[in-house]
């Protein structure tokens, strides 16, 4: 490894950023896994930049071309009101990406933390806690996800715009539902390594509780849940998409890639490129997720050589 | 010689009456149902500077004393007092400045590092804990601890994967050393390496112990290894004490039966010479329901049937000389 040609000086002088650079050359030997991020990095800059990169009001309503095929003016043509294609995909890019990630995200920091202190501490902390996973996890998601999206429907978070705010209620109930995953699978993980003696180790250097979650348990414990939370990007965008489908998602006129999909079930057979667009996003979506995971699960994993 | 001065010398570590049952549970409510004495009114004391052997045979308790030492499990009775006070009555805080002071060495070398943490950093880790000194210093005293150990700098960077069994266990007892501690539970640290790196590793704790001053418990079950590195040496059977003494004792003239028998069976060197050999029969009793009486009365050759009634004490028969036997005079 290029690590052990350094000579003594220079590695003295080296602290926490090699890391990240060891890290980021090895991610970068994953081909798919690049190409991957590459694609999240144009869907999230067309996410920030949609309103100067859209040549439409997504919003706005023209009955005259509605259903028009794509032309010159229309990239990807206009939809049952009349609306650019193209804009709402851009815009949608905004919701669709922020409730994927920002759901993923907090629900496996929650579902790491839960599931290590679970496993860790066993006993009466163990047995609640997996009792409560085991309950939740026997409730049908969906009709239960409907259930809370409609109770919250009416809900706004003041000072958020009317989209946002609906996307955070929306995210915020994913989340309730999201964690119970990683909860187990860290869990799991953390029972094999507590027994392990460089935690009995760190146990007689006088670590922590938290310290030795946080510097043994879950470094350790890793590498499955990154594949879960990458798994978990796709299944969101479908998720709320379905929920979107059935009418409790984020609704209309606001755009997300689940409505936008919804939206053009009669016009399938016609106008295919109106489902085609907003799917190929979605399947790119998860599909870059899922490659990125493999590249930083490998990338991570100190004992694989690159 | 060294023996002598060192007998003289005062305790460091008290060990009295110490027990740990583990409970053995079963059924649908968890209830206990049975207890494995693994460990069963223990008592002796480590010296200032010594190593103290402590001998037996696979599951007969030796290191659940050394954890129980450390408080990674906790004892059921009994105490442990560390330069007079009893360690197994204090809270967590309390304890915390005394993990400086007592230290442990593994046995595996391959489980006893974190495989996602660089070996500098689990060398420094106890002293980022302790925050002791700056990030800087933290990493000098570790690069110094590893070059004790006979790795260099570069080393400090890399991952435990990258490393050979010995120069793991090296590592470990980097780590431990990093802390300045007084006192070393070695569990086993040479058990699982081959023969030539044994020796390797041995003479670096010979080494860093008068370097240090450094007073270890030394669990092992390979006699010679412990011959070679004890002054004192105690042999366990079934989580007792059967017998404590120095080494030369032990070795020339051990008084307990089962002592007699486990040195009997230290393979000779010379193909000519013939000795005799004690070969016990059966198996050791299972500790969740041991023999009474003396624990090792089924397998004794020359067990009486005061025996299997009464259990013998823990008594010092000759200067110095500690046996559990009610025929050892």
């Amino acid at each position: 490894m290029a690590i052990a040609q350094l000579d003594s000086e220079t590695l003295s002088t080296i602290k926490e950023e090699s890391w990240f650079v060891i890290v980021g050359r090895r991610f970068i030997r994953h081909k798919l896994a690049v190409v991957g991020m590459v694609i999240i990095l144009i869907f999230i800059l067309t996410a920030i930049f949609a309103n100067v990169l859209a040549p439409f009001d997504p919003y706005k309503q023209n009955l005259a071309p509605s259903y028009s095929n794509p032309s010159g003016e229309h990239l990807l043509g206009t939809d049952e009101l009349g609306r650019d294609v193209f804009s709402r995909l851009l815009y949608a890019a905004r919701i669709s990406m922020f409730v994927t990630v920002f759901v993923n995200f907090v629900a496996e920091t929650i579902g790491v933390f839960v599931g290590a202190i679970s496993g860790y501490f066993g006993k009466w902390v163990d047995a609640v806690i997996q009792r409560v996973v085991e309950f939740l996890l026997t409730l049908p998601t969906l009709p239960l996800l409907l259930f809370f999206s409609a109770m919250l429907r009416g809900m706004t978070i003041p000072g958020l715009p009317d989209e946002w705010s609906k996307a955070i209620i929306i995210s915020l109930v994913l989340i309730a539902f999201g964690w119970l995953g990683s909860t187990r699978l860290v869990r799991g993980m953390v029972l094999s390594l507590r027994e392990q003696e460089f935690v009995q180790a760190a146990r007689a250097l006088g670590a922590s509780d938290w310290k030795i979650i946080t510097n043994h348990m879950i470094p350790n414990s890793l590498a499955p849940v990154i594949v879960n939370l990458t798994l978990g990007l796709g299944g969101t965008i479908v998720l709320e998409a379905a929920l979107s489908f059935l009418g409790f998602g984020i609704t209309p006129p606001v755009p997300t890639w689940g409505n936008m999909l919804q939206n053009v079930q009669e016009r399938m057979w016609q106008q295919p490129w109106l489902a085609f667009y907003p799917g190929l996003c979605i399947f790119l979506t998860s599909l870059s997720f899922n490659y990125i995971g493999d590249g930083l699960r490998d990338a991570l994993d100190p004992r694989l050589k690159l | 010689m060294n023996t002598m001065d060192k007998q003289s010398k005062p305790d460091l570590l008290v060990v009295d009456n110490l027990v740990k049952y583990f409970p053995v549970r079963s059924g649908l409510l968890q209830r206990v149902n049975a207890w494995v004495q693994a460990v069963d009114k223990v008592s002796f004391a480590v010296k200032k500077g010594e190593t103290l052997g402590l001998v037996g045979e696979s599951g007969c308790g030796k290191t659940t004393v050394g954890r129980t030492l450390l408080r990674l499990v906790e004892p059921t009775s009994g105490s442990v007092s560390f330069e007079g006070k009893d360690i197994l009555k204090m809270g967590s805080r309390e304890l915390k400045p005394l993990r400086r002071d007592m230290q442990i060495i593994f046995q595996d070398p391959y489980a006893s590092l974190n495989p996602r943490m660089p070996i500098g950093e689990s060398v420094m880790e106890g002293l980022h804990i302790h925050k002791i000194g700056q990030p800087k210093e933290r990493w000098e005293i570790a690069i110094n601890m590893l070059k004790k150990v006979g790795l260099e700098e570069y080393h400090a960077r890399r991952y435990p994967h990258e490393f050979s069994g010995g120069q793991r266990q090296r590592i470990g007892i980097a780590r431990a050393l990093a802390m300045n501690p007084k006192f070393i539970v070695c569990d086993e640290p040479v058990s699982a390496l081959d023969v030539s790196i044994q020796s390797q590793v041995l003479n670096i704790l010979k080494d860093l112990q008068s370097e240090f001053g450094l007073t270890y418990l030394f669990i092992a079950h390979n006699l010679s290894v412990v011959e070679h590195i004890s002054d004192r040496v105690a042999v366990m059977y079934l989580g007792k004490m059967v017998e404590l003494t120095d080494r030369e004792s032990l070795y020339r003239e051990p008084l307990h039966p089962y002592t007699k028998a486990l040195l009997s069976a230290i393979p000779v060197a010379h193909p000519g010479q013939t000795k005799e050999r004690t070969i016990l029969k059966g198996d050791v009793p299972s500790p969740l329901n041991p023999p009474t009486g003396c624990r090792f009365h089924t397998r004794c050759p020359i067990a009486v049937s005061q025996c299997s009634q009464e259990e013998p004490q823990f008594k010092e028969v000759r200067p110095g000389h500690f046996v559990a036997c009610w025929l050892a005079e």
